[in-house]
């Protein structure tokens, strides 16, 4: 996020695309209930009719998967009807002239078809969009998971800086990120193309720094690959040894059969994990870790906020925290690592290494946490990013988009688009939260969600067991007959196993992020 | 002299204009008890407890929302405020049942309780009125006691306020009012979505966690303040343990980002610490069946098979998916052994779902 959750009870105007954030979110989604109930604007983005609807002044529900083309079209009338800040366009951004050739290909008339919304719907929330400023844009998963994801969220920025809403509180380009440390893991480089604090891995210079820091010579100069490439590996046989830390990823990545044959081909499976799961089955070694409340540490938040974790109970039997697990077996491969605690490792290391993190240190962040950039022991932490328009490549630039379909669309044989999210009572696998019998009494199992449309259509009834296909699988649960949910779709989670969404999701990845497209692939429905 | 100045129990204090008598008092630091009063939302008015003598005012005034002016003369702890006290805290001992705090899971965090000491209030002066409405045990997570409940609404002000859901309001009249769900339904039939903060914001045992009578008290427990580990707001929280375990989880007060608020997850989601199934040891698979082993075996199994991997087939052999769960700390060590120690770039984590 440029901006900081604190700011949400006093925004203005919001512009919410993509995001179920009542129950992905619920408690940001509260301080923006909070603003709407002050007279605040909500202008929703969503193809299902979601809880915040009822809160939105407009809500649009484009087609799954039509986002480029309705941002495009709203830019289209932004600029033909002279509503953007030509001030910040001017000062504060390059690349106007090739934006606007994209999006004038984008006429209200032209994006209504490809987003199943009236053209002047796109109108007027061009115009409520521009009648307020700042307006803060949020988004979550609905942006990113498709094969597109890359061009969505240049669109979205697009977009905020076309308004001149960025660089300011109470506006910006706001990711909710989905899980608690996402932002952190980024942080700390557990990617294949940056060391911790977006160093990249092809610099000499940060590869000296690292080198000298870490006491080693010849670290790897070319970027690595991407989950979806070391799964591909692992079937080619490229990828031998596999070492997955705490994600489930036979039940998280798109189609399982596919998923678990890769999870299979594997030569030597290391599973690090707090439970056996699914993905545990296909290790050759589990190691048990020490779970969230059982060593202390830092998550770093969607606003950029590094926050402390504290132990509470001692974990069971023998795991162990899992920075020491590394350690061990650093240790045994000749790499005696100093930091023997996870204090050390912020206070010694990784803020000694990040230069965005350089004053962040825990004697600060005792209690409310610090968000980055903060570079110096002095300096206060940084709430919201590009003050006064300044990027940190000096000006923003514009990344024209062309709106792509998603990978499948539906068909004759598969005439359904099967969307996928998560619900307020369970979180991703059920690992943690199926533990908690309140919860799975509020939520026991999943549904597929569909029309009132569908269901009179095709005489199901709410409750009813009914089976989903995709070219990929087939599974059978309940119909939960919804006005949530627009014609022609299926809704549904990835919470519980055997009716998870994701035997039917479809592999396929957007080209810059390698994120697969959860939101959108075709499937029937067909009564039992 | 500048402005804005009132006087409170003989000490000038400033105010800025729009505050309330309670809000300027608060600020200088001068303690007036509340009830009803619940951070952030509109001041209801409805138990008294804040009742101040202003001079000049024909009766004792609430503190809480009536605005402070220029040259107010207030007293926070006068006789006849202290009378009007004893009696609101008799009454409210008299409403429902508040003669088993020995057995009450609020004990020692409970507003009803503390009032009743600072005033001395022993309950038994007015006949307790009659408990019309039995505990509703049917809801997952929450206990709705309303043998507790002294209609103060904070719960409803949490809900409606705070939180916007617009769950429970008051029902029904005058000795029958009932805080209820629409229809007077089940939570679990409303528009509950079971974030708990209405079991935050209540001042007595009335709403509980749903085990609460089977677990300590909070009052017996240690506070360790954490970070959620759900989603990606990262809501400050406070555990309560005792003898290792997590007790309860509540939302740490004035705290960023969440200031005093969490969600159903986050409060109610942590059986999963102290379940039977986690992983206690080690485990190496022989021919398909998993073996327990030392963290030496299998250690030294894992290191044994990456490095001949890495000797025969290159580093690029290997690869990893760190955890977007996990602390920064193992993270960090987790892409360290794979550059510094293996020598490779092969290593990720779901960044982008
Ligand atoms: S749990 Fe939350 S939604 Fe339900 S009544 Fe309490 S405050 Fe309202
Ligand atoms: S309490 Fe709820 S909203 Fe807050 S971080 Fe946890 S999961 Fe997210
Ligand atoms: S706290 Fe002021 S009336 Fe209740």
């Amino acid at each position: 996020m440029t901006n900081s959750f604190k700011e949400f009870k006093n925004a203005k105007m919001f512009f919410v695309i993509g995001s179920n954030m009542t129950e992905a979110h619920p408690v940001a989604a509260t301080f923006l209930k909070n603003a709407v109930r002050k007279g605040a604007k909500l202008i929703l983005v969503d193809p299902r009719k979601q809880k915040l609807a009822q809160f939105a002044d407009i809500h649009v529900p484009i087609k799954v998967g039509s986002d480029i083309a309705f941002l495009n079209s709203l830019m289209y009338v932004l600029i033909t009807e002279d509503l953007y800040d030509k001030h910040f366009v001017a000062n504060h951004t390059e690349g106007f002239d090739e934006l606007k050739k994209t999006v004038m290909s984008y006429p209200p008339e032209k994006a209504a078809e490809i987003c199943g919304v009236s053209s002047d719907m796109i109108v007027k929330t061009a115009r409520m969009a521009a009648s307020v400023k700042p307006m803060m844009l949020c988004y979550t998963l609905g942006i990113t998971e498709h094969t597109c994801g890359r061009n969505n969220v240049v669109s979205v920025a697009n977009l905020q800086m076309l308004l001149g809403n960025l660089g300011m509180e109470m506006g910006g380009v706001n990711p909710l990120r989905g899980q608690n440390n996402v932002q952190g893991a980024c942080d700390m480089g557990a990617l294949p193309n940056v060391f911790p604090g977006y160093q990249t891995v092809i610099s000499p210079e940060a590869r000296q720094k690292f080198e000298n820091a870490w006491n080693v010579t010849g670290l790897p100069d070319k970027n690595g690959m991407m989950i979806p490439q070391m799964m591909d590996g692992l079937v080619s046989g490229k990828i031998k040894g596999f070492w997955i830390f705490g994600e489930n990823l036979a039940n998280t990545e798109p189609d399982i059969h596919k998923v678990e044959h890769e999870l299979e081909s594997a030569e030597f499976l290391v599973v690090q994990d707090i439970f056996e799961n699914e993905t545990t089955r296909f290790a050759d070694v589990i190691l048990p870790a020490a779970a969230w409340s059982e060593n202390d540490g830092t998550f770093a938040n969607s606003e950029r906020r590094v926050s402390r974790v504290r132990k509470a109970c001692e974990p069971p039997g023998v795991s162990k925290p899992n920075w020491w697990i590394f350690r061990e077996v650093a240790k045994r491969m000749g790499h005696a690592w100093a930091s023997n605690s996870a204090q050390e490792l912020w206070d010694n290391e990784i803020s000694v290494l990040a230069p965005n993190l350089a004053g962040i240190k825990y004697y600060r962040i005792e209690n409310d946490g610090l968000q980055w950039p903060c570079p110096t022991e002095e300096h206060p932490g940084t709430p919201f990013l590009h003050r006064d328009g300044n990027f940190t490549r000096g000006k923003g630039l514009f990344t024209p988009a062309e709106w792509t379909p998603p990978a499948e669309v539906s068909c004759s044989d598969y005439p359904f688009v099967l969307s996928t999210g998560r619900r307020l009572y369970h979180y991703h696998t059920r690992t943690q939260t199926g533990r908690t019998q309140g919860l799975n009494d509020l939520l026991g199992e999943e549904t597929a969600d569909i029309s009132l449309f569908d269901a009179k259509k095709m005489g199901i009834k709410n409750g009813e067991t009914i089976r989903v296909s995709s070219r990929r699988g087939s599974i059978t649960l309940k119909a939960r007959v919804t006005a949530e949910v627009p014609e022609s779709m299926v809704w549904m989670a990835f919470h519980f196993r055997e009716a998870c969404a994701n035997w039917l999701t479809n592999a396929a990845f957007d080209p810059y992020t390698q994120t697969a497209e959860y939101k959108a692939c075709a499937v029937k429905i067909e009564k039992m | 002299m500048s402005e804005n100045l009132m006087v409170i129990n003989g000490r000038e204090v400033p105010f800025s204009p729009g505050q309330t008598i309670l809000e300027a008092a608060v600020a200088a630091g001068i303690d007036i008890p509340t009830l009803c009063h619940l951070k952030e939302t509109t001041p209801t008015g409805a138990c008294r407890v804040c009742v101040v003598e202003v001079e000049g005012a024909r009766s004792l005034m609430t503190a809480c929302t009536v605005p402070a002016t220029k040259g107010m003369v207030v007293r926070t702890e006068s006789p006849m405020v202290i009378q009007s006290r004893k009696t609101i805290v008799e009454l409210m001992l008299s409403s429902g049942r508040h003669d088993d705090c020995l057995v009450c899971p609020a004990t020692g965090d409970c507003r009803l309780q503390e009032l009743a000491y600072r005033y001395q209030v022993k309950g038994g002066k007015y006949p307790d009125t009659e408990t019309l409405y039995p505990m509703e045990a049917v809801n997952p997570l929450i206990l709705r006691n309303f043998a507790k409940c002294i209609l103060c609404g904070r719960c409803v002000q949490a809900c409606r306020e705070v939180q916007v859901n617009d769950a429970i309001d008051f029902g029904y009249r005058g000795a029958k009012t009932k805080i209820i769900a629409k229809g007077d339904m089940a939570l679990k039939d409303s528009d509950c979505v079971f974030c708990g903060q209405c079991i935050q914001a209540c001042p007595t045992g009335a709403l509980v966690p749903k085990d609460a009578y089977q677990k300590p008290r909070l009052c017996e427990t240690e506070q360790i303040r954490t970070t959620c580990p759900y989603c990606g707001v990262g809501c400050q929280q406070t555990l309560h343990v005792k003898n290792g375990k997590i007790v309860q989880v509540t939302a740490t007060e004035n705290a960023e980002p969440n200031q005093g608020r969490l969600c159903v997850k986050g409060r109610f989601g942590y059986d999963f610490i102290s379940s039977n199934e986690r992983l206690k040891t080690p485990l190496i698979k022989k021919d398909g069946v998993f073996h327990e082993a030392t963290w030496d075996e299998a250690l030294d199994l894992v290191v044994s098979k990456f490095s001949k991997i890495i000797k025969d087939h290159g580093p690029d052999a290997v690869a990893g998916v760190s955890c977007a769960r996990s602390i920064n700390e193992d993270s960090y060590n987790m892409q360290k052994l794979f550059r510094a120690v293996f020598k490779t770039n092969n290593i990720d984590h779901c960044a982008r779902t």
